[in-house]
């Protein structure tokens, strides 16, 4: 027996709850399907207390369903009480396993727990998080078997088991083991799921007794005890048989399954194999599935306020109401400098029609990619951006015309015009700027910020086929041959070809005989020899550069091993149509042989020196091949007295983002936990509201907009952000010094726990290399003893140099 | 910015050595050349001038406090640093050279002491500025102070586990020791450097020492005194658990001193590293105070 509705929303998040609401306050039949017994489950989940931010500010919130920024309680009571007010028809507890369309046009919601429903429409707000993965044994739902863990401290003597082997259940594990008796259960013999550090953690509590672990074991069924001490049993199938324990308490870590099966398993269509891929969707939220409508973070739109939005406009959608897009005042602001602006349409349409790159998208795609994009039109003359800046966004071309220096005196140019791009090189090697480009005549362009362009170039093939065209063309040319025409390069560039090597892999060794050329395109190599049995590394080649050039000139062998130092892509450039090349053009001979010459002669010293390749070796140990500004501290000349941190909280709204102590140290030189500014950083990869930028100078820093989710937080790999509040003003130095009013210069500002009960807003914090500061990094300019510097991985040898 | 380390002394070329060298041959130069009619002092012009000189470094070098503590602007505190220390040195020379070397039981010579005093605990403190942070970093051996104090607390937990399981007596010694171990604490106890683990010890030695004689008086007459004889013969099988388990004690108790001992000795280097400021900063609010007094005196009484 099925339930019949014209419209089944899936998924009651922000993007699902308002279209239902707008669903109920339309009268529209209609049914909101939730598999837990709560609404929204992913903001219910967060902390008690967490401070949830309304970014984007300037998009207007549409829908009947009020939000704005509060505390995590404060949006789910306001979200329970419309459900209420509206008469929402929810149901909890049903979980949707399958979406199926029929070929009478209806859709067939099959649910986990047996309800079925027919549905004209179908709305999925399913979002990212995926279903938790649960135990899958009788007594999977008892009221002591719960799937996450809010607050460890909560429980106290009591038999807990943990189940999962991830780094979820090993932190859990971990917190219990304080004040309870923690069993963990791994169905595999070791953990090596887990982060290196949690690993060790959760193999010394087991070895010291805290932990009892059951490997190759696995939950049989778990039942509710009426009598004895114990709420419950679990038997567990272990490799010496069956065991039995007596438990208070399951916590169950066993992660979540990913939509996208799900998702596909409904006939949606997703463009590529990236994780980080969207499924195609129309203007009206539309999937390539009829009748089928996706909105929120799993058709690419992750914050809230945007869901929200989606939700009321995909109702009205589904009713044939025309609703202008709440974005269209904003694009209407943005593209209203176009020459000839009649209308956001319009604007759009010759946008995509002049520039072929963005010809591959949707409509809705290029509409998102627009609002993140700027419009500018520079006078002709201006500078678009300069050589060496550290910017990263693309450019493409929608009129006009561009014209890039080849020379620093920007005698020698070449013009690109309306529907061509630029800035890739920058986007994709992630360092400075190859070449200052001045606007020419009539220019119109899109400026795109990194993130937008990347989730482009993953999620639409064609573009990110046609700007790898583009990027060897120009590396080739503008490295080697700027005389050369395109037409001359032509047999070079089509027997080119992109190559990736993890951190460690050898491009080529020592002796063997070189058939090719690399051009680092991403990442970054290292260049050594076998001294005496030991590899010494010799010099450090960051991406922009090439290697392996003088094995075709002169000697057939490799006169030295070159080792990816970080995740690293390169060009490779085929060995005889590179020959050919250089017979046809001496310049190029001449130039090669004179950058060879100084290469040889800083090698050589390097060889002289006994220790300075280990220096450099241990640096790149530590990450810092991708870095572009490294701290470093000389522990001989440290005195300890956290002046760096001082200056850096003082400077900073009283906290500070390095930790000086922290960090591995070789032969005194100590690399403190800091940012690295990394030229891809990891911090970027996943921000909902893009709050993460890279400043001109290179500095990597959290903009205003930061809505404090922590996914940055969890994606440094060196542990340099971390969310704090703001702490409470200081008094000026007199008060303080004459007064003895509140902390000093340089103290640790009071505990603010007075106002302990509002929850208090946090926000990611990193170090901005003080870019705000006219003297530069606070930490430099406040060592007392010069023990910290700040320098750039190209620096590496010269800095191994100076210390022997 | 510089992409190499350059310590306070030789801070952009030694530029603020150079400029206190230049700055004091002019001094002694004019020193040289000026010959008044009375012995030179600081009544004379150029005595006037050295004092103004002298007076307006003090007031200069005292900023050093305050500008450690503005986090902002563009100069570099390195070389800030540098400059105090030299300056700082050819305040001496001005002095005297102020003074015409005249001292005697007055008021001035009295600051003059006090100003000798500051500059003399800032020559210690430039001593362990450059001596302490090699001998902190090699001892430390890439550990930092609270991942050594963790160990040391476990090694507590696991040597109390492990003596709990032997006899009472060695239980007690066991919690007499951990209670005993102190790190730190005052300022005698942070300089001297001095932890308690060697009772404990030793006091496990001399069990293990007992249960060898008894043992020895079972099994026949054996030589070595040692404890390395011991544990040779420990090893060869005639032992049993309870002496298992003291050899295991030994070996925890014995890399807990060895941590003890390097904590304490990190706390030591710390602690001389800030001593001398609780000297030298007190000290120089004190000379504030003299030059005050000295310069009041001066124009009222002399």
């Amino acid at each position: 027996m099925s339930e019949r509705f014209r419209i089944a929303i899936v998924g009651s998040g922000p993007g699902g709850i308002s279209a239902a609401a707008r669903a109920a306050e339309r009268g529209e039949s209609h049914v909101l399907l939730e598999a837990e017994p709560h609404l929204s489950n992913t903001i219910f989940r967060y902390q008690k207390g967490k401070f949830v931010m309304d970014e984007p500010g300037i998009l207007p919130l549409r829908s009947p369903v009020p939000f704005k920024a509060g505390s995590r309680e404060a949006i789910l009571d306001a979200w329970n009480e419309s459900a209420a007010r509206l008469k929402i028809n929810v149901r909890h507890n049903h979980e949707v396993s399958a979406i199926r369309r029929r070929d009478d046009g209806l859709f067939q919601l099959d649910c986990a727990n047996g309800a079925r429903f027919e549905a004209q429409f179908v709305v999925l707000g399913i979002g990212l998080q995926g279903n938790i993965r649960k135990l899958g044994t009788p007594g999977e739902d008892l009221p002591f078997v719960q799937y996450q863990l809010d607050d460890p401290d909560e429980y106290e003597g009591e038999t807990i088991v943990v189940v999962g082997a991830g780094d979820a259940a090993i932190e859990n594990a971990i917190a219990l083991a304080k004040q309870n008796n923690v069993v963990i259960i791994n169905r595999r013999d070791e953990f090596a799921r887990a982060k290196k550090g949690n690993e060790t953690a959760i193999l010394k509590a087991i070895e010291d007794g805290l932990i009892e672990c059951y490997y190759n074991a696995a939950p049989e069924r778990v039942d509710a005890l009426s009598v004895g001490r114990k709420k419950g049993r679990m038997v567990l199938s272990t490799p010496n048989g069956k065991a039995q324990l007596l438990i208070d308490r399951v916590i169950a870590r066993l992660g979540a399954t990913a939509p996208r099966g799900f998702v596909e398993a409904c006939g949606v269509v997703f463009p590529s194999k990236d994780p980080a891929a969207v499924p195609a969707i129309s203007p009206q939220y539309e999937s390539n599935v009829k009748g089928l409508y996706i909105v929120g973070a799993l058709g690419g739109y992750p914050l809230i306020k945007q869901a929200m939005n989606q939700g009321y406009e995909v109702i009205e959608y589904i009713r044939g109401e025309r609703v202008e897009p709440a974005d269209e005042p904003l694009l209407k602001a943005k593209l209203g400098g176009m020459p000839g602006f009649r209308g956001v349409d319009e604007a759009l349409a010759r946008i995509q029609k002049n520039v072929r790159v963005l010809s591959h998208i949707t409509p809705l795609q290029l509409r998102e990619f627009m609002l993140d994009s700027d419009l500018r039109t520079p006078r002709p003359g201006e500078t678009v951006f300069a050589r060496n800046d550290y910017t990263n966004s693309f450019y493409s071309i929608v009129d006009g015309e561009v014209h890039i220096a080849l020379d620093d005196a920007g005698q020698q140019h070449i013009t690109l015009r309306r529907g061509e791009f630029f800035g890739e090189m920058g986007l994709i090697s992630g360092r400075r700027r190859s070449a200052t480009v001045k606007a020419g005549a009539g220019c119109v362009l899109i400026e795109t910020p990194r993130r937008s362009m990347n989730r482009l170039i993953n999620s639409v093939a064609a573009v990110k086929r046609e700007i790898d065209e583009v990027f060897i063309l120009r590396a080739i040319q503008s490295r080697f041959a700027p005389e050369a025409s395109a037409e001359q390069l032509k047999e070079m560039v089509a027997g080119a070809t992109l190559q990736k090597f993890a951190a460690g892999d050898v491009l080529f060794s020592e002796g063997e005989i070189g058939d090719c050329l690399h051009l680092v395109r991403v990442g970054s190599l290292t260049i050594s020899r076998t001294i005496g049995g030991k590899d010494v590394v010799l010099s450090y080649v960051p991406a922009g550069n090439y290697v392996g050039e003088m094995a075709l000139l002169g000697e057939s062998r490799r006169s030295a091993t070159a080792r990816a130092s970080i995740a690293t892509e390169t060009v490779r450039l085929d060995g005889d149509s590179f020959k050919k090349l250089v017979n046809r053009m001496p310049v190029l001979k001449l130039r090669l042989q004179a950058e060879y010459r100084q290469r040889a002669a800083s090698n050589l010293a390097m060889q002289a020196l006994p220790s300075g390749g280990d220096i450099i070796q241990f640096l790149l140990a530590q990450g810092a091949g991708e870095a572009t500004d490294i701290l470093l501290i000389d522990e001989s000349l440290c005195v300890r007295c956290d002046n760096c941190e001082k200056a850096c909280a003082e400077t900073h709204g009283g906290t500070s983002r390095l930790d000086r102590e922290a960090g591995p140290t070789y032969a005194s030189v100590h690399v403190p936990t800091s940012c690295r500014h990394c030229e891809h950083p990891h911090c970027m990869k996943d921000c909902p509201p893009d709050a993460l930028r890279r400043a001109p100078n290179g500095e990597v820093y959290i903009a205003d907009n930061c809505i404090g989710c922590g996914n940055c937080e969890r994606n440094c790999p060196y542990g340099v952000i971390h969310m704090a509040s703001k702490p409470p003003k200081k008094p000026g130095l007199l008060s303080w010094l004459l007064l003895g009013l509140g902390p000093g210069p340089g103290e640790a500002p009071y505990d603010p726990k007075k106002s302990k009960k509002e929850p208090k807003e946090k926000k990611a914090v990193k170090c901005d290399m003080c870019k705000d500061e006219k003297g530069g990094p606070a930490c430099v300019r406040a060592c007392p003893t010069g023990a910290a510097i700040r320098i750039s991985p190209e620096e590496f040898p010269a800095y191994a140099q100076s210390r022997r | 910015m510089n992409a190499r380390h350059e310590s306070i002394l030789n801070h952009a070329r030694s530029r603020w050595l150079w400029f206190s060298l230049a700055l004091s041959l002019t001094c002694l130069i004019a020193y040289a050349w000026h010959s008044p009619s009375v012995p030179p002092n600081g009544g004379t012009w150029l005595g006037y001038t050295l004092g103004t000189i002298a007076g307006l470094l003090i007031l200069w070098l005292m900023l050093f406090g305050l500008r450690k503590r503005s986090y902002s602007g563009s100069s570099s505190l390195r070389g800030w640093l540098s400059a105090h220390i030299y300056l700082g040195t050819t305040l001496i020379l001005i002095a005297l050279l102020h003074a015409g070397f005249q001292v005697g039981w007055n008021l001035h010579t009295f600051f003059l002491i006090l100003m000798l005093l500051v500059i003399f605990s800032g020559f210690f403190g430039v001593y362990c500025y450059l001596r302490y942070p090699t001998l902190m970093t090699r001892n430390r051996d890439s550990a930092t102070r609270s991942a050594m104090l963790e160990e040391i607390a476990e090694l507590d937990q696991n040597a109390l586990a492990l003596a709990d399981g032997i006899d009472p007596k060695v239980h007690s010694i066991v919690l007499r020791s951990i209670q005993n171990t102190r790190l730190g604490g005052g300022v005698l106890t942070q300089l001297r450097a001095r932890d308690d683990s060697d009772a404990a010890l030793a006091g496990i030695r001399a069990a293990l020492e007992a249960r060898e004689k008894n043992n020895q008086a079972a099994g026949g007459a054996k030589s070595g005194q040692t404890i390395f004889a011991m544990v040779d013969f420990l090893a060869s099988g005639t032992n049993d658990r309870q002496a298992e388990a003291l050899r295991k004690l030994i070996d925890l108790l014995s890399r807990k001193k060895a941590l003890a001992s390097k904590v304490a000795r990190d706390i030591q280097y710390q602690a001389l590293m800030e001593i001398w400021l609780y000297f030298h900063v007190p000290l120089s609010f004190a000379t504030v105070a003299g030059l005050i007094a000295h310069v009041v005196s001066v124009f009222f009484y002399w």
